[in-house]
């Protein structure tokens, strides 16, 4: 036996489970076949961030009057902007091999295929020299990921030059003129916000009747208002029937309520989901159960074959690293016969788009659908002391609390910065907070987190500021 | 920076053990690999080495005390240099860990717990107040539960100190209020005592049920003994199970077995009828795999091999240590591992994994002179056999009365996965070895 855990995958999901592996006193190997760090470092949460400063700071040249202040001349050197977000990436993923090498977690630069074996899988390794490595393990734990989930059939597939999906967006060459964005999910949402702060003229396709379906109706509501006043124009509630492309750009054909209509474009991002890495690794022939592109596993991460286990993207939705990072936790620390966390702890979500929308635990449509009799708290940031001195008055908070218990069912957030804020309701709802403990937490004054605070009380009628 | 040492799990499904004895003290310097405590589990009791290397700032749990949760902290040491402890918990949230599972009676308790020592009291106070190792064995009054779960224990009218928390440090949550009150509920109606199952039911002291206080002595629950309550409750309310008798003449085993002992006396091997039995089922088991079986929710686990648990009787309870895949083990083999388990059982000084897991369990009363009996199963196998004595009984044989040693072996059957017909058809893959020794060999 060569290790005690072999992690196939150096993502967020991957190699935060090597790290607790070796922790946890377990040989471990890691195996991946571009970068450590994976999409998210590499391709995708961390260099859109890098992108998306770039974008906020430009927007805020242009509301500097308000603030006594003035400047000429703004410009920006797109591919400085770009130069940034990759430096960020490569300085990060620098700092996965730093950790990998701390905890003594040996790597493997190559693909990893799986072949029968006991007690779990053999791992084989395509090294990136060409020669291959036979590894075994005790136990094999998958953490491939996902990549942007395409429609061939009617055009919504990357080409690298006219569509784009993350990858190509994360690095062009030049900003584009004109944009339209098929998907508006934080990470449609997220490139459309960055793309229009530097001016492109931005349309948003969505298929459902309104904008990041997953949040809080009235988030979506806001948000979409937000960002048409930033200049973004919507497309909701339609269909696209097929995706061309010309040599200066694209053309999108869509029904929406009935009618048929054409947009064009310079460019076109393809967001429409994602689907997971199970291709190639030799999972037919283990028989590993996979549906719809995820592999299936039970409440530890194990699959239906012996020593096998699987975290993260490739094990299904919600599709976020620190939900891949919490699985993988759990899932070796279970091998290891501890006790792991919840392994339904509630899962924030974010969208850093301008203005911010985070979000926690249940909408109010969904825990009414669960049986629920809500009660609902809103606080806007307009009366904030702290968002009117910084000027950041734009959206609102809201909580969700279970109309019976007290429970904090979920926390919805528009507004600036608010992905630093949602933390707190996810502690809350982890530590099972009832309203009277979040009324009888003292907030900080002024902070913007104090909305927080009086969309409690506003559950209860006892907001104090409005 | 100062470590805590937290109670250690030694096997996979240990949830809490007992802290037998401290071979340290406060002041004392330990090295990692250093024998610290014993923990006695509900099965056995183990050494505990130091990982870190550092002082005993401070011992959290008196030797004695029992229920200690796994992962609960049991003692600090002030660490030399910053050596890392990833799994140190910020809280200082231990204090219900201790205070553990519920005693059976408030009374049982001031006697199970010897007073504190005084050295460990003199540490506690005199370090740095804002490094106090939490109170361990206070009043017991506070119960650690999340907001949420105190308030729907209110609701529900169920007293939290009577729940066993399963979140962080013990403490309760939700969802262990949730299944407490599933529970209460579920078995309003029932009568009979169930000690380990329904914590939230009310426990009728003896003395209400007409047992005058005084009148006996009490003698509080080891582990092991709550582990027998518990599994031996669960099993024989849970699983369905039946028994199957039979009658073995045995007077060709005894024939094959001095022979046996002959051949094996210059090795020092003595094969015991046990051992015999042990192998007939082993073999028994191949010839049959579909009693070498465990119901689960997903399916029937058919086992590759026959792990045959044999209960041995220990001062306080009993054991079942396995014979591993005893069907590729010969005789002599198997011999010499049994009296090797049972003599360290009965010493405990088994390892988890010698009495852990096993798919067949074999009892034998035999020697106590018991004709039959039925056990209880040892889930999650599937069956479990019962060997009564070897006598002299009257045997109709072509029609006249005949004088043989007679066996009777019973077969409780888990009835989810070992029907009558397969209990039956295993017991005469059975008979038919057992009375005829010389097929085992083939």
């Amino acid at each position: 036996m060569d290790f005690d855990v072999i992690v196939i995958g150096a993502g967020p999901g991957g190699y935060v489970t090597a790290i607790r592996a070796s922790q946890l006193g377990m040989k471990t190997a890691i195996v991946e076949r571009e970068a450590l760090g994976g999409i998210c470092l590499n391709w995708g949460c961390i260099p859109t961030k890098a992108l998306l400063k770039s974008g906020e700071l430009y927007e805020q040249l242009s509301h500097l009057e308000g603030f006594g202040l003035s400047v000429t001349g703004k410009s920006f050197d797109f591919s400085k902007v770009i130069e940034r977000s990759r430096g960020v990436a490569k300085q990060m993923s620098s700092g996965i091999a730093f950790l990998m090498k701390k905890h003594r977690i040996t790597v493997f630069d190559g693909a990893a295929s799986l072949e029968k074996g006991a007690p779990a899988p053999k791992v084989v390794v395509r090294l990136k020299g060409g020669e291959k490595t036979s590894l075994t393990a005790k136990h094999v734990i998958l953490a491939t990921g996902a990549r942007a989930r395409t429609i061939p059939a009617i055009g919504l597939e990357g080409d690298g030059d006219r569509v784009w999906t993350y990858r190509d967006a994360l690095a062009p060459k030049t900003c584009p003129k004109s944009l339209i964005v098929i998907g508006s999910g934080a990470i449609g949402i997220e490139f459309a916000s960055f793309y229009r702060a530097l001016g492109a003229q931005v349309t948003v396709i969505e298929a459902l009747d309104r904008i990041l379906p997953v949040e809080d109706e009235e988030v979506s509501k806001a948000a979409h208002k937000a960002f048409e006043r930033r200049g973004m124009t919507f497309r909701v509630a339609a269909k696209v029937t097929r995706l061309s492309k010309s040599k200066t750009g694209v053309s999108v054909a869509l029904e929406a309520g009935g009618k048929a209509e054409t947009l064009e474009a310079e460019v076109a991002i393809v967001a429409v989901g994602i689907t997971g890495n199970v291709e190639n690794m030799g999972l037919e022939a283990l028989g590993v159960k996979v549906d719809r592109g995820h592999i299936v596993t039970d409440g530890h991460g194990k699959t239906n074959v012996a020593g096998l286990y699987a975290i993260g993207d490739i094990a299904g939705p919600p599709w976020l690293a620190h939900k891949a990072s919490h699985e993988g936790v759990h899932c070796v620390e279970h091998i290891a016969g501890l006790k792991p966390a919840n392994l339904n702890a509630p899962i924030p979500g974010c969208t850093y788009s301008s203005p911010q929308v985070a979000s926690v635990g249940l909408t109010e449509a969904a825990a009414k659908a669960a049986g629920h009799e809500p009660k609902v708290g809103r606080f806007p940031f307009r009366v904030n002391g702290k968002a009117v001195a910084a000027g950041e008055m734009e959206g609102f908070v809201k909580t969700v609390f279970d109309g019976k218990t007290g429970a904090l069912l979920g926390a919805h957030m528009i507004g600036h910065e608010v992905t630093e804020m949602i933390q707190g309701f996810a502690v809350a709802m982890t530590l099972e907070a009832t309203e009277e403990d979040l009324m009888a937490t003292v907030f900080a004054h002024p902070t913007m987190s104090e909305a927080m605070h009086e969309a409690v009380l506003d559950a209860y009628g006892r907001a104090l500021h409005i | 920076m100062s470590i805590e040492i937290l109670m250690p799990a030694l096997s996979p499904t240990m949830e809490e053990g007992t802290l037998a004895k401290w071979h340290v003290k406060a002041g004392d310097t330990v090295k990692a690999g250093d024998v610290i405590a014993e923990i006695e589990t509900d099965k056995a009791t183990m050494e505990v080495e130091a990982v870190d290397e550092g002082v005993v700032e401070a011992l959290l749990v008196d030797a004695g005390t029992e229920g200690v949760k796994v992962n609960a902290p049991i003692a600090r040491l002030a660490g030399e240099g910053d050596v890392a402890s990833f799994d140190t918990p910020a809280s200082p949230a231990a204090q219900d860990d201790v205070k553990g599972g519920p005693a059976p009676t408030a009374k049982v308790v001031p006697e199970a717990t010897p007073a504190r020592h005084p050295e460990q009291a003199q540490s506690a106070v005199s370090k740095d107040a804002t490094t106090a190792p939490p109170k361990l064995n206070g009043s017991g009054d506070r119960v650690f539960a999340s907001p949420l779960a105190r308030r729907l224990a209110q609701a529900a009218g169920i007293d939290l100190k009577s729940i066993q928390g399963s979140g962080p440090h013990g403490r309760v949550i939700k969802a262990d209020v949730d299944a407490a009150r599933d529970k209460a509920s579920s078995f309003a109606k029932a009568s009979e005592d169930r000690p380990s199952t329904a914590p939230a039911r009310q426990h009728q002291t003896l003395e209400q049920q007409g047992i005058p206080a005084g009148s006996y002595d009490l003698i509080p629950l080891d582990g092991m003994r709550k582990t027998i309550a518990r599994r031996m409750t669960d099993s024989f309310r849970d699983v369905p199970h039946f028994p199957l008798t039979i009658d073995l003449e045995i007077d060709g085993l005894l024939a094959a077995r001095t022979k046996i002992n002959a051949m094996l006396e210059k090795d020092g091997v003595k094969v015991s009828v046990n051992d015999l039995v042990i192998k007939a089922v082993a073999v028994a088991l191949k010839r049959v795999p579909e009693a070498n079986a465990s119901y689960t929710p997903d399916g029937i686990a058919m086992h590759h091999h026959a792990d045959i648990a044999m209960a041995v009787a220990i001062d306080g309870g009993l054991i079942t240590p396995i014979i591993r895949a005893a069907e590729t083990k010969g005789l002599a083999a198997i011999a010499a591992e049994a009296k090797d388990l049972a003599a360290r059982a009965r010493d405990k000084k088994l390892k988890p994994e010698e009495f852990q897991g096993g798919t067949f369990s074999v009892s034998n009363m035999g020697m106590m002179g018991i004709r039959t009996f039925a056990s209880i199963i040892n889930e999650p196998q599937g069956c479990i056999m019962s060997v009564g004595a070897g006598e002299q009984r009257p045997v109709v044989r072509n029609g006249a009365l005949a004088i043989a040693t007679v066996m009777s072996v019973t077969l409780t059957c888990d009835h989810r996965v070992v029907d009558g017909a397969i209990g039956a058809r295993f017991l005469g893959a059975f008979k038919a070895l057992i009375e005829d020794p010389l097929t085992m060999i083939v």
